[in-house]
């Protein structure tokens, strides 16, 4: 059930949200679109979706050309953000109403409904209405309202968004157990990279229309290939072109091989993590992230010696620059000029 | 991460209108033709007819002209009264509580469902000869007024209400935690609010003012230069015959209406203009 | 997004009694005066002289036929104007095409004509005179003075409503339910009559209502079309008036009677079914 976007281009007015996207799923695969607000990626999956029409492109869907295809008919489960619960309805209609509308017998109907709700755990809540249920067991619901008609394909359009933090680390991991009962291929948007990273196989990291880098999650966070992928997917510090991750900075009592001087300005305290934020000898600020055993010796004020373990420098376009040049680490100017038009 | 094969040529596809849309807009105009394009353009099609001159004769023949200044005096009057009434009834009926509010609340559509003609006949048997109160106010034009005073009474208190209850208390608790009272409040902080509601109602009471027909017909003996307005003139023509001098003044009474309409389109418009539309 | 009331108001905390009780008064009685007296006098007028009267106008053929008419015309005009109303309001709300401004200022204007304007318009088109009089009157078809020309001027002075009426609840409805039926395998249709109807419901209800109420009391565009013929074509606004002039008081109040007795329930169903502004 692979699926193949080709040179998709989409315009809202002047606004371009997809700028010759091409993309490919392989069957069975859990694919995370990820990229902040305006990326395109909730475009992109509606496209795939059929609830948009791209301006350019195809799309293919298990070898089939569905460009022209209507949603309907074109195999895929959907899952929204706001769950578009169907509120006249109970929780069973809900789940029944894609089988309903094909008029299957109905002893299978309710054996296929009774399943669902097992496997989403909403047992037990089938006559409720979705007002009565909480943001979780309806989006649960949602989603066994769309694997009732078997989709080929399932896409989810954030579908964690409007819930809160707990119950959505909760349904976060349920939904990469259920992927791997199920195996259907999955694509979900979102903006949350610890989210893309918890639950996906791969990754799209897209930005402003266009698809940054894919790749398996430790791939794209150990081997970046751009600053604005370095820098959505975890925090960093920038020095000049020089980019080097809080955890990479290693802090020393006594000075070592490339280190320098810092002071100390702040200690926060956050249960296992501790922030530490330091202030170069000329001027620049960064921080590190340590633990509450390394932190224990120091204190506000103190000067310590920091050194990174690794650091990675791109220029402008974003392209990763060899390692190697006079200036220090910690004093390297902005060597390229940034063309803005 | 390009796939293999080559790319397909690029095709622009144009966002156009729908075609299922265009058919949509097509049974739209055709139902909308029918029952009210086509009517009216008759009417002004009459009325262009007997050319600007005789148009002009006809709308300025004195009787005329008498009953289309009392439609305009009475519409305006009863506008503005309802602007002022039906906002203290507004505030009354959401702000104040009393035993029989609901029932009082739900009396305020008894304009729009009765008929005017039973309106007509009721004000007759209150204030008309034999009436209740011994007062006689037929043949008068304080009788137009109650009548159209009747008739328009839901259109400013309806557009007000929901705007009252949407407004969001806290904003006059801080203007009043800020040292301003009462009337201040209301003439600084609400009222603005209110305003863009309560002209769109008024406009609404003017338009069906000048309207307005079965209430007036019984109680206002339709004396011309006196109690005649401009809806039961235009019928006095057409019973007479003069289908051309009807569809004159209907056209005036028409290019009014439709002037209120528009401007009631800005109002609404302005109205929203401060709020987000999510 | 609606901003969200804060429930029912609460009653006014500040503010001398003096201010609440004078307002109160003031509205109390306007409405007193304009409103409730008038309607206490059809019931009182009505009985004045007994209840044999009464009986015997209602039961007068005359008044059954109009009664009978009315209920006739309504039934014909409100399907067609809610089936009109609810496609409307799909097309303006949820499709984009120019001009779609100028078509919801053009569904308004019934509210801003006349009844005598529309009664004259109808009898400009299908009179004698008018545009297809001569049309009619060679395939001996009868609009003006007969029943359809009061079906065409009732569906004209009722038509806004039900669209007013499911527009804002089919924008507050949004479109991801049906994009989620869509995407579940549902027809236009399925969606339509499955996910979309059972939602505007109260819209489409209320709307109902309205214009159920606005047929039954339209008066001045009938009056002119149907030529007021006794026993024919008159409805029983008409009829009352007809009663009036040819001074049978009691006959013009017991009409009158039944349509406020109406005129009533409809309030009633006015307020049950107004739609809540809260989102509930």
């Amino acid at each position: 059930m692979t699926i193949s976007a080709i040179g998709i281009t989409k315009r809202f007015g002047d606004f371009v949200a997809l700028d010759d996207v091409s993309l490919e799923v392989a069957g069975g695969e859990l694919t995370a679109l990820l990229g902040p607000s305006g990326s395109g990626k909730s475009t992109l999956l509606r496209v795939i979706a059929g609830l948009e029409r791209a301006d350019t492109g195809e799309v293919i869907i298990s070898g089939e050309d569905a460009t022209a295809r209507p949603a309907r008919e074109r195999g895929v489960g959907f899952v929204f953000q706001h769950y578009a619960a169907f509120k006249h309805m109970t929780v069973r209609e809900n789940v029944a109403f894609g089988l309903s509308i094909r008029h299957r017998p109905k002893a299978e109907i309710t054996r296929r409904v009774h399943e669902l709700l097992h496997l989403v755990q909403l047992d037990g809540l089938a006559e409720r209405y979705p007002s009565q249920l909480s943001g979780g067991q309806r989006q649960r619901m949602a989603l066994a309202r769309a694997l009732a008609v078997e989709p080929r394909v399932l896409l989810l359009d954030e579908p964690f968004g409007a819930l809160d933090a707990r119950v959505r680390k909760e349904l976060r991991a349920w939904l990469r157990r259920l992927h791997e009962e199920m195996h259907v291929t999955t694509v979900f948007v979102t903006h949350d990279q610890e989210e893309a990273m918890e639950v996906a196989d791969r990754i799209v990291i897209m930005n402003q229309g266009r698809i940054e880098q894919i790749g398996p999650p430790r791939e794209l966070y150990e081997r970046p290939g751009n600053e604005f992928v370095m820098s959505f997917l975890g925090p960093v510090n920038k020095l000049g072109d020089v980019l080097v991750r809080p955890h990479d900075v290693e802090l020393l009592l006594q000075p070592n091989g490339a280190s320098t001087e810092a002071r100390i300005d702040r200690i926060t305290y956050l249960g296992f993590e501790v922030r530490v934020e330091l202030e170069l000898p000329n001027g620049r600020k960064l921080w590190a992230q340590t633990t509450r055993e390394w932190a224990a010796p120091l204190e506000p004020g103190k000067t310590v010696h920091v050194r990174p373990r690794a650091t990675r420098t791109f220029d402008s376009d974003g392209v990763e620059m060899p390692r190697g040049s006079d200036s220090p680490w910690w004093d390297r100017r902005v060597t390229m000029e940034v063309h803005h038009s | 991460m390009v796939p293999a094969r080559p790319a397909p040529p690029k095709v622009l596809r144009r966002t156009r209108v729908r075609r299922s849309t265009l058919l949509g807009i097509g049974l739209v105009t055709l139902y909308l033709s029918v029952i009210v394009l086509i009517p009216l353009a008759a009417v002004a099609w009459h009325a262009a007819e007997l050319g600007p001159a005789a148009i002009w004769r006809v709308v300025s023949s004195p009787d005329t002209r008498a009953a289309l200044q009392l439609s305009l005096f009475s519409s305006l009057a009863v506008a503005a009264i309802n602007a002022v009434v039906g906002t203290i009834i507004a505030w009354v009926l959401v702000r104040d509580t009393f035993p029989g509010k609901t029932m009082v609340n739900a009396l305020i559509d008894l304009p729009f469902a009765l008929p005017t003609i039973v309106a007509g006949l009721t004000l007759l048997a209150l204030y008309g000869p034999k009436g209740a109160f011994g007062v006689n106010l037929a043949y008068t034009r304080a009788a137009v007024m109650l009548a159209l005073l009747f008739v328009t009474l839901p259109f400013v208190v309806r557009s007000v209400q929901p705007v009252l209850m949407e407004l969001e208390q806290d904003v006059e608790e801080a203007a009043s935690a800020l040292g301003a009272h009462g009337l201040t409040v209301f003439r600084r902080v609400v009222l603005p609010s209110l305003l863009p509601a309560i002209v769109s109602g008024a406009g609404l009471s003017f338009a069906r003012a000048m309207g307005e027909f079965g209430s007036v017909v019984l109680i206002s003996g339709n004396i011309p230069f006196k109690t005649q307005i401009a809806p039961v003139r235009i019928f006095a023509l057409i019973e007479s015959g003069d289908s051309a001098g009807a569809a004159a003044l209907a056209v005036v009474l028409l290019l009014i209406s439709f002037a209120v309409l528009l401007g009631l389109a800005f109002v609404q418009r302005w109205g929203r203009g401060g709020d987000e539309e999510a | 997004m609606r901003k969200r009331s804060k429930g029912p108001a609460a009653p006014i905390s500040r503010g001398s009694g003096a201010g609440k009780y004078g307002l109160r008064t003031i509205a109390l009685a306007y409405l007193a005066l304009i409103l409730v007296l008038p309607v206490g006098m059809v019931f009182y007028r009505t009985f004045e002289n007994g209840l044999r009267p009464v009986l015997q106008a209602l039961t007068d053929p005359m008044a059954l036929h109009a009664l009978y008419l009315t209920v006739v015309i309504a039934a014909i005009a409100v399907p067609l104007n809610t089936v009109f109303g609810v496609f409307c309001a799909l097309l303006l709300v949820r499709r984009a095409f120019p001009g779609k401004r100028f078509l919801s200022v053009l569904v308004d204007v019934p509210f801003a004509v006349s009844p005598v304007v529309v009664g004259l318009s109808l009898v400009l088109v299908y009179g004698r005179t008018g545009w297809l009089g001569g049309w009619l009157a060679e395939n001996g078809m009868r609009v003006i003075f007969a029943w359809p020309s009061m079906v065409l001027a009732t569906i004209f002075v009722s038509l806004p409503f039900v669209v007013r009426e499911v527009v804002p609840v089919l924008q507050e409805f949004g479109v991801e339910q049906d994009q989620a039926a869509h995407t579940l395998g549902a027809t236009t249709w399925q969606t339509f009559w499955r996910i979309t109807l059972p939602a505007i419901r109260g819209g489409v209800t209320y709307g109902v209502v309205l214009t159920t109420a606005r047929a039954l009391g339209e008066f001045g565009a009938v009056s002119i079309v149907s030529g007021k013929i006794a026993g024919q074509t008159s409805t029983l606004t008409v009829h009352v008036e007809e009663r009036f002039q040819q001074f049978d008081l009691v006959g013009a109040y017991t009409s009158s009677l039944v349509l406020a007795v109406i005129a009533l329930v409809i309030v009633l169903g006015m307020t049950l079914l107004r739609p809540k502004e809260a989102g509930s």
